[in-house]
C-alpha cells in the first residue's frame, strides 16, 4: 500500500488560534457518552483486526483531515483511525459504514458485499515497542544535539515546533522502534531515544516565556550539535 | 420519514460508531463481550486511584520513593500497575524549586496504568497546542500561579516513555498516613497541573 501523508492537524505544539482553556470538570466521565466507549474499544480492537500496530493506527487518525479529526474528540478519531484501519486491509469495504449507518436509522441503501482481506506483510518481533539492540548509543547525556528539519512522507513522531532546534540530551531511553517506519511495516528500526532538553527561548525566542521543554527523540531524528 | 439520512450526507459520530460496530459482530470479528469489558477496565477499575497510591507511598516511604525516581517502571509493577501505555515509566518530580507538567502534543499518551484515560481538556488542541509554548500562562487559566522562582519543565510525550508527576507534598500533613493521604491526590496534580492541597 502507498504510504500516506498526514493532513498535519495532529501536530499541536506550538500552533496559535485555539483560545483560552476550557472550564475543567474535575469529575467528568470517563466516557461522557456511552459512543465513546464503544469507539475506544473499536480503536483498540482494529489492530488486531487489520493486522497492523499501535504506529499504523496513530498515523490513521492523523491521516484525517481538520473537520473529520476534531469531530467527536478523541473518541471521534479513534473509531475514523479504526474505520481507515479495516478499510486499508480490506476487512470492510469502502461504503460500507455509510451504508450501514443509513439503514440503521431508517433509510435504505445497498450495502457492498464483505471484500476479501488483504493484510499487510508485517509480524512484530516482540510484543509492545521497546527492543533490545546491539548498537551503542549514539549520543549521551549532556552532548547537544540538533534535530533534524522534514516534511514527512508518511507517520513520525518529530514534532514541527522543535524542529531544527538545539537541544541537550537530558536522558537516554530504552531502544524502540521507529514509528516512521513501524507505521507502514517497512521496518522495526528499532533505534536508542533520547528525552531532549530545549531552553524555551531556543524554540520560541528572546521573549519566550522561561522554561525548559523535554521531548523523546528517535536516534535518526537527530543529529551532534556539540 | 420526510429528512431520511443517504450515504451522501454526514453521518453523525455516534452513527458512524454504531455502524462500524454493527458491521464488524454481524461477520463474527468482534465480540460486543470483549468490547464491555475494555470499557468497564478503563471506566472503573484502571483510574487515578492507582497513581494516587503510587503517590502516597512514595511520600511515606523513602525507599520506594528512592526506586521509583530511579526506575518507575519496575517500581510502580511493585504494586501492581503495569499493561497498556505503560510499557517504560519516567517519574518527575515537584519540589519548591522545580513544577513538572506533562502534556502529549501528537496525540494523547498517558499513563494509563498509573491514571486511566486522559480527561478530555489533556487532548483538546488549546492544551496540546499551548502548554508547551506558555506553560505557566496555561497553569494560571486553570488556577494554578506558579511563582518566578520556581523552574518549570513540560514534559511532552512523544516516544512509548510515559512521564507522570511526582507532586509535592502539602504542608500540614506530616502526621497523616498514606491510607489517608491517597483521597488528597487528585488526577490533576499527578499530571502537573494543580497542586496537592492540604486537608
Amino acid at each position: 500500500m502507498a504510504i500516506q501523508r498526514a493532513s498535519g492537524i495532529a501536530d499541536f505544539g506550538g500552533t496559535q488560534g485555539w483560545g483560552p482553556m476550557p472550564t475543567i470538570d474535575r469529575n467528568e466521565p470517563v466516557f461522557p457518552e456511552p459512543w465513546e466507549g464503544r469507539a475506544f474499544a473499536l480503536g483498540l480492537l482494529s489492530m488486531r483486526l487489520s493486522g497492523t500496530n499501535l504506529d499504523s493506527f496513530r498515523h490513521a487518525m492523523n491521516r484525517l483531515d481538520k473537520d473529520a479529526y476534531l469531530e467527536g474528540g478523541c473518541y471521534g478519531r479513534y473509531v475514523q483511525g479504526a474505520e481507515n484501519l479495516l478499510l486499508d486491509s480490506n476487512i470492510i469495504a469502502p461504503g460500507s459504514v455509510e451504508a450501514r449507518a443509513v439503514n440503521l436509522s431508517g433509510g435504505s441503501a445497498d450495502e457492498p458485499a464483505a471484500p476479501e482481506p488483504q493484510k499487510p506483510d508485517y509480524a512484530p518481533t516482540a510484543g509492545g515497542s521497546i527492543r533490545a539492540i546491539e548498537a551503542a548509543p549514539r549520543f549521551t547525556v549532556g552532548q547537544k544535539v540538533r534535530t533534524k528539519v522534514q516534511e514527512a512522507a508518511g507517520h513520525t513522531r518529530l514534532q514541527h515546533y522543535i524542529q531544527g532546534h538545539v537541544g541537550t540530551v537530558a536522558i537516554v531511553e530504552p531502544p524502540q522502534v521507529l514509528p516512521d517506519t513501524h507505521a507502514h511495516f517497512l521496518a522495526e528500526n528499532a533505534q536508542w531515544v533520547y528525552t531532549v532538553a530545549f531552553d524555551s527561548r531556543e524554540l520560541f525566542g528572546p521573549d519566550a516565556e522561561i522554561f525548559t521543554l523535554n521531548t523523546d527523540c528517535y536516534e535518526d531524528y537527530l543529529g551532534d550539535a556539540s | 420519514m420526510s429528512n431520511e439520512l443517504t450515504v451522501n450526507d454526514h453521518i453523525p459520530i455516534e452513527l458512524r460508531t454504531e455502524a462500524l460496530e454493527d458491521l464488524l459482530v454481524e461477520r463474527g470479528l468482534v465480540d460486543r463481550t470483549v468490547m464491555d469489558n475494555f470499557i468497564k477496565t478503563y471506566a472503573q477499575d484502571v483510574g487515578p486511584l492507582n497513581g494516587a497510591k503510587v503517590v502516597a507511598k512514595a511520600w511515606t516511604d523513602p525507599e520506594f520513593k528512592e526506586r521509583l525516581l530511579a526506575n518507575g517502571t519496575t517500581t510502580v509493577a511493585e504494586l501492581g500497575f503495569k499493561g497498556p501505555q505503560g510499557e517504560h515509566i519516567v517519574v518527575v518530580e515537584n519540589s519548591d524549586d522545580l513544577h513538572n507538567v506533562i502534556v502529549c502534543t501528537l496525540c494523547s499518551c498517558y499513563p494509563w496504568p498509573l491514571l486511566g484515560l486522559p480527561p478530555s481538556w489533556y487532548k483538546d488542541p488549546v492544551y496540546r497546542s499551548r502548554v508547551v509554548k506558555e506553560p505557566r500562562a496555561v497553569l494560571a487559566e486553570m488556577g494554578l500561579d506558579l511563582p518566578d522562582s520556581q523552574q518549570v519543565k513540560v514534559w511532552d510525550s512523544s516516544s512509548e516513555v510515559r512521564f507522570f508527576v511526582l507532586p509535592q507534598r502539602p504542608a500540614g500533613t506530616e502526621g497523616m498516613s498514606e491510607e489517608d493521604l491517597v483521597p488528597l491526590i487528585t488526577r490533576e496534580s499527578m499530571i502537573g497541573v494543580a497542586l496537592v492541597a492540604a486537608p
